[in-house]
């Protein structure tokens, strides 16, 4: 019985541990590429992270642990999702802002055009 | 009659307003167009430099620790990387042999490459000091590598002091070199 669970345990704990490596990788920024995850460049360089990052999780290190690892060697630049604090809120609120504002653009837009022309005496 | 007034004066604050939002996007655009983007900044400068050990291409073994108080030229570099680890690497053989007694030490760390064309390099240019294979990616990863060459001077304190990225040359690294010199500690 102990055999079966540990041989079932096994398979499992490696697929957690790659889906958990595929998490944290796909949040990092590729060093060598323009605009590609960790996770999705087919670099050396990606592939070695992804390599340090699965050996970080075996080790015991947690997510925040290892993301924290990669801005302390690369900087803020590294992570895909620009962090959500101070100034940098304004990169997250900037398209909503814009999309609001396009909004009213087209709606005072389509008001005005739609209005019954005023006929005067 | 007070009508009329209004609306021109609300439709060119509204002209104005997207004048002006125009302006900002297009000013943003124009500064990330500009810029290099791999010109980044390193977090590493001014922090201690990260220690590592690795296999040297002439089979002896090479670790930071054996070097405490002596200031290292770590250089990150390939074979593939055509001109600019080509046009560096004279330099780097030249800055060894003016301050290998003087307590300066120049580290060669091939990165992303193969064994064989990394030997070719070494001894088309007579590099003459230690170089070894990044195999795991490890070191160039600790130094935050963006791509090659990259190269990191670190003090007698074993803080990195500067970065370069791009060829090293000696005009460009002796003059960060000697006032290290100058600074006297232990060598």
């Amino acid at each position: 019985m102990w055999f079966l669970v540990a041989a079932a345990a096994g398979p499992l704990a490696a697929q957690d541990l790659d889906a958990q490596a595929q998490a944290i990788a796909s949040r990092l920024r590729c060093p060598v590429c323009q605009n590609e995850s960790v996770a999705d460049s087919p670099s050396e360089l990606s592939a070695q992270m992804r390599a340090l990052i699965r050996a970080k999780l075996q080790a015991g290190e947690s997510s925040d642990q290892i993301i924290a690892y990669f801005v302390a060697k690369y900087g803020e630049w590294i992570l895909l999702e620009p962090p959500r604090r101070g100034i940098l809120w304004l990169v997250w609120l900037a398209p909503v802002i814009a999309l609001g504002t396009g909004f009213a653009v087209a709606m005072r837009f389509l008001r005005r055009v739609s209005r019954p022309a005023r006929s005067y005496p | 009659m007070a009508v009329a007034p209004v609306i021109v004066h609300r439709r060119a604050w509204s002209w104005a307003l997207l004048a002006v939002g125009a302006l900002a996007v297009v000013g943003l655009l124009t500064f990330g167009l500009r810029r290099d983007p791999r010109a980044i900044p390193s977090p590493l400068v001014g922090r201690p430099a990260p220690s590592f050990a690795m296999t040297l291409f002439d089979g002896s073994h090479f670790s930071t620790a054996a070097y405490r108080g002596k200031i290292l030229v770590v250089n990150f570099w390939a074979s593939w990387c055509y001109p600019a680890c080509y046009i560096e690497a004279p330099h780097l053989q030249r800055i060894w042999q003016r301050y290998q007694d003087s307590g300066v030490v120049v580290i060669g760390v091939n990165v992303q490459d193969r064994e064989a064309p990394a030997r070719a390099f070494i001894s088309r240019f007579g590099l003459t000091f230690p170089n070894g294979m990044d195999a795991t990616g490890r070191i160039s990863i600790d130094y935050g590598l963006y791509g090659v060459p990259e190269t990191f001077l670190i003090d007698r304190q074993g803080r990195i002091v500067y970065k370069h990225i791009g060829a090293a040359t000696e005009e460009i690294f002796v003059p960060r070199i000697e006032p290290l010199l100058k600074s006297g500690g232990q060598q």
